[in-house]
């Protein structure tokens, strides 16, 4: 029952906040409309939204996709104002979420879905984390013979120590100063341990490549232009390498960060319930099957053929990021300005 | 008996203690309430403004100054101790000496007052929302950098509210188990002191109606003195009742012969014929007649005594005036027999407490019998000492042994004229009414009554 009403592609240059693409769900003459504004991919959100409508032939979903950013600065916006243009926010860039909550934008919500979730992944009843997604390794396959391939920070440096190393120029990872993602991990990672300082050095020594974008990085990875990718979210990396042979997945073993999207009713939203109802659908067990088929949670298996590759007790390496106030200190200025300083030093542009 | 409709039962005092201790119970569980509230409040805040200014001084430590300007390297460890408070939204703020926002959000407030103190607590808000701030001062004297750079850190109050609402709910419950407890045990005393209450009335209720004995129970202290009274009370109706009785029975026998006596003349007058001898008779009938008055009023008058020995408080008096009031009385007595009543009395006064008409009422009889039937010189006197008492004494043998065997009690009559056994007797009750004793003694001259009293010390 897949209605794809419109997919309007409004890559604006250099624009103000607005949506990178919209796609609208269900009838025309639906009843119920909800909006919701995510960062996550529509590819991999909307067979989730279409399994919701199964059962909902009188509801209708706006979907927008938005940069990770500009969807903060919008709903900063809406909520000062004391306005709400989507019944539903789900960002990657957890940390705007926090800020937003912490400053009063979010609504309350509670049911027995919400209450089936860690308290660490749930905040005031306002935010709730809704996927599972590690922050992985990619490699190129063919490039990499098994010994060399990295399980872990540790075996990257050792990779990047010879001077004459293959890997110099070949490592990429997110930009931290454009993607809201990418400075949240590289800053997760300074908080878990002191591997990322050495790691910063090392990647500013070999002249490792900051760049954009999980696509345009794993594409590169599996060309053969970059051997590996560092800090790729796991559910890109999953979604690409099962079409493609020549990707490989490693959760590093020293420890890997788990992401959970996290989703918010802003306070101002038109209450007809509707957001409130899809949410608790993503967190029942019906929602969380559908997320896990888009590789939105992804379980962490020690058995092998498992798409992601693991060394070690998954208990002792996963480090989930806590929905919680210690995320602010990534959105403050000072901290940021220091951070980003540091990220410059080590990527000389 | 009191009429059983005149008893009204109030209140029941199981009731009255329930309200009273209910009454403490409700306004000391208020106060207490109270008291945990504020007590609960207060622990909240001072536990939540620790952390805050904990969370504070990490912020402050992390300031450091670079090339003229301060950077604050913001420290995870502020946060996750402000997520201590889990559920609170938190806000800070970092201010140059100029008031400049080096980081944070410049729409947190500043306290009002600047103080010399390094630490301030201030209340304000967040967004809608109240919330608690703390303002820490960190003084900077660097060469490019100087002044005060202040730390502002503020929550919001819900893991205060929810610590204090913790505090004082405990200490409702254990207020709560306290009152029941104390209420319980105040039930069991009251239904224990309150039990022999309805054993005295059975043990009332169950009495011969002409029993006035006393009651022998055993009680709480405060419910005996109520039977102590109850018994004397009980006493005092008995003497009442005994003497009443005594009254009736010697009226009875007294009377009887005088009156047989008047009857049997007055019969011989009837029928004598000679003027002589009836004229004689009828004498005779006036004798008996004023004899039989003088026992009337002997009668009544002990009658009186007993009366007024359970009725009359004793009032300080003094003997001599008593002494002076009986010669008086017996005055026309005196003058008819024809006999001079010499008075014996000390200089100073004879102070005692008792009844001044009883004692008077025992001397006139003492007199009037020294008059009658002793012999001149007839002296009445007042001791004074330890042992204050009343005299008489007359030159006479003194009564009959019969009369001062039977010791005054009734029943006696010596003489055809009567009364002198019933003077004794009344003097006998007065003396032991008010505590002493009836002397008589012949010192081989002087025959000599006197009513001892007890001394001044009552």
């Amino acid at each position: 029952m897949r209605r794809f009403l419109a997919l309007i592609a409004a890559l604006l240059p250099a624009a103000a906040e607005a949506s990178e693409v919209t796609a609208t769900f269900g009838p025309d003459n639906a009843t119920r409309t909800a909006t919701i504004r995510s960062t996550t991919d529509l590819a991999a959100f909307g067979p989730v939204i279409e399994a919701f409508l199964t059962t909902r032939p009188d509801t209708r979903i706006i979907y927008e996709q938005w940069g990770s950013n500009d969807l903060y600065r919008v709903t900063a916006k809406d909520c000062a104002e004391g306005d709400a243009a989507a019944d539903l926010v789900i960002s990657s860039a957890v940390h705007h979420m926090v800020a937003l909550v912490n400053e009063g934008c979010g609504a309350n919500h509670s049911s027995a879905a919400t209450a089936t979730l860690a308290s660490q992944m749930k905040w005031r009843d306002q935010l709730w984390g809704i996927t599972r997604e590690p922050a992985v390794m990619v490699y190129n396959r063919d490039l990499l013979a098994p010994h060399e391939v990295p399980r872990s920070r540790f075996d990257l440096l050792d990779l990047l120590r010879p001077s004459d190393s293959r890997f110099a120029g070949r490592i990429a990872t997110y930009d931290i100063e454009d993607s809201g993602l990418g400075f949240l991990l590289a800053f997760s990672d300074s908080l878990e341990a002191t591997t990322f300082g050495g790691l910063m050095e090392a990647f500013g020594r070999t002249g490792a490549i900051a760049t954009c974008c999980s696509a345009e990085i794993i594409d590169a990875v599996a060309s053969g232009e970059y051997l590996v990718a560092y800090n790729v979210l796991g559910s890109y990396a999953l979604q690409r390498a099962r079409g493609d042979d020549r990707l490989g997945v490693v959760a590093p073993g020293d420890y890997t960060l788990i992401l959970a999207r996290a989703a918010m009713i802003p306070a101002a939203a038109p209450s007809n319930g509707m957001a409130h109802v899809f949410l608790d659908y993503l967190l029942s067990p019906d929602g969380r099957a559908e997320l896990e088929a888009q590789d939105l949670i992804v379980r962490l298996g020690e058995e092998s053929g498992a798409p992601v590759e693991v060394s070690g007790t998954v208990e002792a390496l996963e480090r989930p990021i806590g929905l919680h106030p210690p995320l602010l200190v990534a959105m403050d200025a000072d901290k940021r300005e220091i951070f980003t300083q540091r990220w410059r030093d080590a990527f000389p542009h | 008996m009191a009429d059983a409709g005149a008893v009204r039962a109030t209140l029941s005092l199981k009731t009255r203690v329930a309200l009273a201790v209910t009454a403490v119970l409700v306004l000391g569980g208020a106060l207490v309430l109270v008291a945990a509230l504020a007590y609960g409040r207060q622990a909240a805040r001072e536990a939540y403004d620790r952390l805050l200014l904990g969370a504070a001084a990490d912020i402050a430590t992390a300031i450091t100054v670079r090339d003229g300007t301060a950077l604050v390297d913001m420290p995870v460890s502020a946060f996750e101790l402000l997520s201590l408070a889990r559920d609170d939204r938190v806000r800070y703020r970092v201010v140059a000496p100029d008031g400049t926002t080096l980081t944070g959000d410049p729409t947190a407030p500043l306290p009002e007052a600047i103080g010399r103190d390094e630490s301030v607590f201030f209340d304000g808000e967040f967004g809608a929302e109240p919330a608690r701030y703390v303002a820490l001062t960190r003084r900077f004297a660097e060469r490019s950098f100087s002044g005060p750079v202040r730390v502002i850190v503020g929550h919001t109050l819900l893991a205060r509210r929810e610590l204090a609402h913790d505090i004082a709910q405990n200490a409702l419950v254990v207020l709560g188990a306290a009152g029941a407890i104390m209420a319980l045990f105040a039930w069991l005393a009251v239904s224990q002191a309150l039990r022999p209450l309805p054993r005295i009335g059975a043990a009332l209720a169950s009495r011969e109606p002409t029993d006035l004995t006393p009651l022998s129970l055993s009680a709480p202290r405060e419910v005996a003195g109520m039977l102590v009274s109850l018994n004397a009370f009980m006493a005092r109706l008995e003497r009442q009742s005994v003497a009443t009785g005594n009254l009736i029975a010697d009226a009875a026998h007294q009377l009887r012969t005088p009156v047989a006596a008047i009857r049997a003349q007055a019969q011989l007058a009837a029928d004598e014929v000679d003027p002589g001898r009836r004229e004689m008779i009828v004498a005779r009938i006036h004798d008996r007649a004023s004899g039989l008055g003088r026992l009337l009023d002997q009668l009544l008058s002990r009658a009186m005594i007993v009366h007024r020995a359970d009725s009359q408080p004793a009032t300080p008096l003094d003997l001599r005036d008593v002494a002076v009031d009986v010669v008086e009385a017996c005055d026309d007595l005196a003058l008819g027999i024809g006999t001079e009543v010499e008075l014996v009395l000390p200089d100073s006064p004879v102070v005692t407490r008792g009844d001044a008409m009883s004692l008077a009422e025992a001397g006139k009889n003492l007199l009037s019998n020294a008059l009658r039937h002793g012999q001149p010189p007839v002296r009445i006197g007042v001791t004074g000492g330890d042992r204050p008492g009343l005299w008489v004494s007359d030159g006479g043998a003194g009564a009959p042994a019969e009369v001062t065997a039977a010791r005054g009690t009734r029943f006696v009559r010596a003489g055809r004229n009567g009364g002198s056994g019933i003077g004794l007797a009344i003097a006998r009750e007065v003396a032991e009414g008010h505590g002493g004793a009836l002397r008589m003694q012949h010192d081989g001259a002087r025959y000599t009554v006197s009513l001892e009293l007890p001394g001044r010390a009552t």
